[in-house]
């Protein structure tokens, strides 16, 4: 219990107050950054630069080289949010990530959102047809969303299901088309080029489309994170990134490597199981909670 | 990024032109290398600060011995350090007498524990054992059909009551069920959960005291960072585990997360996992030699030193 109080603990203490800045303050930061998978090399120039800011403008107060290196994280992330989407309908989502991250829930939560808040006419396509009854679990979101949901079952050719379910859109006049995928290993060459294949068929399907390529990230995930990234945007054009299970103690700091190295903005938050748990990302908020004290009870 | 630390340390030594014994500054140098290397492949910080200051108190005068040069003694050092920290090989499965065998499978969401309950079916069928799967997420939309499909594929009966039943009183009836028709195993798949989320954990806790499962295995996902540690350590506070099951190691995660659970909970990693199919060689039986080559990321360099 002491150590696990330990490091989050002491940090919001010596940055509380008004205390000198210290080496130890440097170092203690620098602990903080690793325990939320920032990763080394990220926490070294983040806290480098943060030190050179620092020297150069004088600052003597901890909490202010606490804010300092705040503001470095937020400024970084905000480099990458606020591009332009294009104007399309239907407008094709296609969402992809390693197995687990929390796509299948992901798109539940879109569909709802994108349904409920928006008034959008949303259609889903059951494009994991590999996984033992993903196309159910995508079918039964789909319900409690009350949107539609094209599906061919476990074993059909992924292709067919997004071309089927294209047509579907263009006839329906569908407003949203939310395209699942099955989870795969960044590492596996055959996997990911299928989902080349399966992105190039959308976009001869439908010029333009996919018009938004959303990886997830699982917000436990380590250094690995990195390596999904890059191999997803080279795969599959990524366009956002969202970050899943942040309701957990996990800080989710991986996404940061994650945006400044795919160059791309984060841009949802899954903050749990039901369909209301998604949040737009904030990176104020995001970088907060990553010096916070950890939570210890779920209401 | 992950450079490999054998090069890593080769640029080290190549500075300091050491030889014969390893010297103080030598081994700090090379140390922080270490350091860098295993805070990449995801190994708990407090793990690697412990670490690194054993290795340290360890390697400082340690004579170089003439087949290796002075990187190689280190990373050889350190290999040995890993492997002790994972801890013995191979520790089996426990069987329950008079059984059926209870396994309770737990973790974060996501992680692999369906699939593997699929996988540790047919592994015990293979050994002759009559194996029933329990359907005990009823959370998860199409959890209950996702284990079924499974089972089907495999030829594996699966227990289920649907959703509304809870959990501890279908593994409960699944454990009578299995004892009637002379199951040797009982596997329940339970729902992923927040080793924070009180409500379920005290839901496994519930089940634990109906059935009694001889092994308590906490399922982790290879490509985990830090959190691991926090997560074990609460699931054994609360089911007292008696494994850990690595998933996805088909990946290109390095698994230092492994060593870190083991480092902070000492319950052993019973299996590694492979692959999203449930048929065929999937569960891999733990080598810590290999983990540890792998947390360094240098297979090859490994087996050469072994040699020399
Ligand atoms: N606590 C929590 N759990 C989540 C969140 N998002 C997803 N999950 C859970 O994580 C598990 C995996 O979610 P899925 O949506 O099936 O993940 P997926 O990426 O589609 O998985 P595959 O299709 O098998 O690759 C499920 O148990 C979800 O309920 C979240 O934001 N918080
Ligand atoms: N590549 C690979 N994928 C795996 C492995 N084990 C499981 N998976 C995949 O990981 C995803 C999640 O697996 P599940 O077995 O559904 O995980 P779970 O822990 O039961 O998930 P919840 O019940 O939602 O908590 C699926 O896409 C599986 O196919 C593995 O060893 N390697
Ligand atoms: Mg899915
Ligand atoms: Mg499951």
């Amino acid at each position: 219990e002491k150590s696990r109080q330990g490091i989050f603990g002491r940090i919001a203490k010596l940055f509380a107050n008004d205390d000198p800045i210290t080496d130890e303050l440097w170092d203690e930061l620098e602990e903080a950054l690793l325990q939320a998978d920032v990763g080394l090399e990220t926490t070294q120039y983040l806290v480098n630069r943060t030190l050179d800011r620092v020297n150069r403008h004088g600052v003597k107060k901890a909490r202010e080289a606490r804010d300092m290196l705040k503001a470095e994280m937020v400024r970084t992330f905000a480099e990458y949010a606020g591009q332009k989407r294009p104007d399309a309908k239907p407008y094709v989502i296609l969402v992809v990530g390693v197995n687990g991250a929390g796509k299948t829930t992901l798109i539940a939560k879109l569909a709802h959102r994108y349904k409920n808040r928006f008034g959008k006419k949303v259609l889903l396509a059951a494009g994991d047809t590999f996984r033992a009854a993903a196309t159910e679990q995508l079918e039964t979101w789909a319900e409690r969303a009350g949107v539609p949901c094209v599906s061919l079952g476990q074993g059909a050719d992924a292709a067919a299901v997004v071309y089927k379910a294209i047509d579907a859109a263009l006839e329906q006049d569908v407003d949203i088309l939310i395209v699942d995928t099955a989870g795969r290993l960044h590492a596996k060459y055959n996997l990911m080029q299928e989902l080349e294949k399966i992105r190039n068929i959308i976009a001869r399907k439908l010029p333009g489309a996919p018009h938004e390529t959303i990886l997830v990230i699982d917000a436990t995930t380590g250094q690995n994170g990195v390596l999904q990234a890059k191999a997803f945007l080279k795969a599959a054009g990524v366009t956002d990134v969202a970050v899943t299970k942040m309701d957990g103690t996990a800080k989710g700091g991986i996404a940061f490597a994650i945006a400044q190295d795919i160059e791309r903005p984060i841009r949802y938050i899954g903050t749990g199981e039901k369909l209301d748990d998604l949040a737009l990302f904030d990176a104020q908020t995001f970088v907060d909670a990553l010096f916070a004290e950890p939570k210890t009870v779920k209401g | 990024m992950f450079e490999s630390l054998s090069d890593r340390l080769q640029a080290v030594f190549q500075k300091l032109g050491s030889k014969g014994i390893l010297t103080e500054e030598d081994v700090r140098e090379a140390m922080k290398q270490v350091r860098l290397a295993l805070l990449e492949a995801d190994v708990n910080f407090r793990v690697v600060k412990d670490f690194v200051a054993k290795v340290t108190e360890q390697a400082i005068g340690e004579e170089v011995t003439k087949s290796l040069t002075p990187h190689q003694q280190v990373i050889k050092i350190v290999h040995q350090e890993l492997i002790n920290l994972l801890g013995a090989e191979n520790v089996p499965l426990q069987e329950a007498r008079p059984g059926p065998t209870v396994i309770m499978l737990v973790g974060l969401q996501g992680t692999g524990k369906t699939t593997l309950a699929a996988k540790l079916a047919l592994h015990l069928r293979k050994k002759g054992k009559r194996v029933l799967l329990v359907a005990a997420d009823v959370y998860r939309p199409a959890a209950i059909t996702q284990l079924q499909a499974l089972g089907r594929q495999l030829n594996i009966p699966v227990y289920s009551e649907g959703t509304q039943a809870s959990p501890p009183d279908i593994a409960e009836h699944a454990l009578e069920h299995a004892r009637k028709e002379l199951f040797n195993v009982v596997i329940i798949d339970t729902a992923g959960r927040l080793q924070i989320d009180e409500p379920l954990m005290q839901e496994l806790e519930q089940i634990e005291n109906r059935v009694h499962p001889i092994e308590r295995l906490l399922v982790v996902d290879a490509m985990t960072g830090q959190e691991a540690v926090r997560v074990a350590e609460t699931f054994n506070q609360r089911v007292k585990l008696t494994g850990v099951v690595m998933t996805k190691m088909d990946g290109d995660a390095r698994g230092g997360a492994a060593l870190s659970v083991r480092a902070v909970t000492g319950v052993p990693i019973k299996f590694l996992s492979t692959g999203e199919k449930v048929d065929g060689n999937t569960l891999e039986v733990f080598h810590p030699d290999r983990l540890a080559s792998r947390i360094l990321g240098m297979g090859d360099v490994l087996s050469l030193i072994e040699r020399a």
